[in-house]
């Protein structure tokens, strides 16, 4: 055992205070009235309006159409992010999958071709992207949002290196065994990959759950609006009142945290689990 | 259960490296072979083709009166122990043994009964449901075996399966491996570059050097007669001694002492001797400088020199030994090897007439 310094706690004390204020304030400031705020900035002690404002900002129908709720955009959000995460998963692990085990002619080049793509942003093909998906007819759709993102260099290569990890013979012992392609990958890899499966949708989730172009850009149709837009146009829209509703921008920018945050809980377990118990 | 057939088999990998050559072999059913030779001379790559993961560039293999070269591993009807036993993690014990089964189709009740007997022989009975982490090295290892037995397959496969466990466990697990294959009767392939595991396993063994084969005979055969001094110097320990000789007017001589008769004109040979084949002598005979002692409890190895031939003799363990020895060694205990192809001569030596004090 290790024994009880103080200096360090202080320090872990200070860095948590630092990083977690904001958020608590945020919370406390959501639970008073938009008024309230305006006048005397923002709080750290709880205020009366918390119900309230909650229920309101997830039922109240609002937008330019009246027809998109909080709830809604939540919604919206987290199918967006679990598509994201999901699909990201899926086509990465396939891609390293026939990268790694099946010897085909390119196989380097075309990896060195997919790692590249990593130093490009998401930005410097979304007019190419839009366009395709517009003539596609995809435009205000779940899968329109979705899909022309799934492609994922980040993921590839971490799944290429931690495919190239496992011992060959294990791939003999299976082959041995009478398992196919598929059967080895479902049965074999798939399941040695677990940890890294939850690494990659953490943060795949939370990358499509933050997302604000891409979304901008595809959805006219409020019902549509992912969280991260709502938050936005809340300080501009959001019924007509001469002071913002910051209470409400706040407790959406709350209600927008919550769903990554628990993704990560859930997650977290199985993620160390699989760390700590993992040996190939 | 079936018979092995390997009939000029070659294998050269992309970029040139010219791993086995001509290699012919021929393995009854149930016979147990083991494959040795120093790192390098192609064992493992000799293996693996027969078990169908690396190609085969030359030749033909035949299991059980099929050829094989063109059939996907699983197809051969044989189970392969690696040397890091390569069981799945994520499975337990029990998954380990049967997920090869199921992917054969194979009914659940037959394969719960292959499991249960496989357990039993290898009393694995406490791990079942462990995964291979939970498990020691030895206990690893034994899993490995059941899921090769559970598979009852024509012929079983071993890659140095033994290297990766602690001396004492090696011979215990050798003991294992040798009573089980006898009990199930299945031919049996086994890699090695140990020379002990080797003698004490094989029905026969196959020496291989640079892809070639350079001897195969039942152990003591090739321990007794070895086809060349490379297999001298390679089975048994401490390795054979192998001295420069002459053989002048039908007598063999070595540091000008005449160590018995032998047909064949005048020529240089290779002469072997095996260290416990030398024996004290009061004097005359060969004489030795002894260099080191190295003491091993139930006797000890005296290494020194024959002139300036370096000679290794074990001795019982006692007395003290003055620095000059007499070392005698019985004609017949004698190997004559050609000097320059190393090849094995022909003759043997005799006694000389005159009859020694
Ligand atoms: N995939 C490969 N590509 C090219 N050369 C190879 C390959 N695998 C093995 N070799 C070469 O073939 C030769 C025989 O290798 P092999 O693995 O069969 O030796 P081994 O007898 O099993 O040795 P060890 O006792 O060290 O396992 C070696 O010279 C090795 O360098
Ligand atoms: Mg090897």
């Amino acid at each position: 055992m290790q024994r009880f310094r103080p200096f360090d706690h202080l320090i872990l004390l200070l860095g948590a205070a630092f990083l977690v204020t904001p958020v608590v304030m945020a919370f406390m400031s959501s639970t008073h009235a938009a008024t309230e705020i305006h006048m005397n900035g923002l709080f750290l002690s709880p205020g009366g309006e918390g119900m309230a404002t909650y229920e309101k900002v997830l039922t109240q129908k609002g937008g330019f159409t009246g027809t998109v709720t909080g709830a809604r955009m939540v919604m919206n959000s987290t199918i967006l992010g679990l598509g994201f995460a999901l699909g990201k998963v899926v086509v990465s692990m396939l891609a390293a999958y026939g990268l790694v085990y099946f010897r085909f002619r390119f196989a380097t080049p075309i990896f060195w071709m997919i790692f590249t793509t990593l130093l490009l942003p998401l930005e410097v093909r979304i007019m190419p992207s839009y366009q395709v998906m517009s003539q596609l007819h995809a435009l205000n759709t779940y899968w329109g949002l979705i899909i022309p993102l799934l492609a994922s260099a980040t993921g590839t290569f971490y799944f290429r290196q931690f495919f190239k990890s496992v011992p060959d013979e294990l791939l003999e012992a299976a082959r041995i065994d009478g398992a196919g392609p598929v059967r080895f990958f479902l049965g074999v890899l798939v399941p040695l990959s677990r940890p890294m499966m939850a690494a990659i949708f953490i943060i795949m989730f939370v990358y499509g759950w933050n997302q604000y172009l891409w979304p901008m850009l595809m959805t006219t149709d409020e019902r549509f609006f992912t969280l991260m837009r709502g938050i936005k146009t809340i300080l501009q829209v959001w019924i007509g009142s001469q002071i913002p509703d910051y209470n409400e921008a706040f407790a959406l920018a709350v209600l927008a945290m919550l769903p990554p945050l628990g993704v990560v809980l859930a997650f977290q377990r199985l993620f160390i689990k699989g760390l700590t118990e993992s040996d190939k | 259960m079936a018979e092995i057939l390997l009939e000029h088999v070659g294998k050269t990998y992309p970029g040139g490296t010219q791993a086995v050559s001509d290699v012919s072999l021929s393995v009854a059913d149930g016979e147990f072979i083991v494959l040795v030779g120093p790192s390098g001379c192609g064992k493992s790559t000799l293996l693996r083709m027969v078990a169908g993961l690396e190609d085969i560039s030359a030749g033909t293999v035949t299991i059980g009166g099929r050829v094989v070269n063109r059939l996907e591993p699983a197809e051969r009807d044989i189970a392969m122990v690696f040397q890091n036993y390569a069981l799945y993690p994520h499975m337990t014990v029990r998954e380990n043994m049967s997920w090869g089964l199921k992917n054969r189709r194979i009914p659940k009740d037959e394969i719960a009964a292959r499991v249960e007997e496989a357990a039993r022989m290898l009393e694995l009975h406490p791990y079942l449901d462990r995964k291979p982490r939970a498990l020691s090295g030895g206990q690893r290892q034994r899993v490995a075996m059941g899921r090769a037995i559970v598979r009852q397959p024509a012929a079983f496969l071993f890659d140095e399966p033994l290297s990766n466990l602690d001396a004492k466990l090696r011979v215990t697990m050798r003991g294992e491996i040798l009573k089980l294959q006898k009990r199930l009767g299945t031919t049996a392939l086994y890699v090695t570059h140990d020379q002990l595991e080797a003698m004490t396993l094989a029905d026969r063994l196959v020496v291989l050097n640079g892809g070639q084969i350079e001897q195969v005979g039942r152990p003591l055969e090739v321990y007794h007669r070895p086809a060349s001094t490379f297999v001298a110097a390679f089975i048994g320990a401490p390795a054979m001694n192998l001295l420069d000789a002459r053989i002048e007017a039908g007598h063999l001589r070595l540091a000008g002492v005449d160590l018995g008769r032998v047909e064949g004109e005048a020529r240089a040979v290779t002469l072997g001797i095996r260290a416990e084949d030398l024996q004290l002598l009061q004097s005359g005979g060969l004489p030795f400088r002894i260099d080191v002692i190295e003491e091993l409890g139930a006797g000890r190895v005296v290494h020194g020199f024959v002139e300036d031939q370096p000679l290794c003799v074990s001795l019982p363990s006692g007395a003290e030994l003055p620095a000059q020895l007499h070392l005698g060694v019985a004609p017949e205990a004698l190997h004559l090897f050609d000097a320059i192809t190393g090849k094995r001569l022909p003759q043997s030596v005799h006694r000389s007439a005159k009859v020694r004090a």
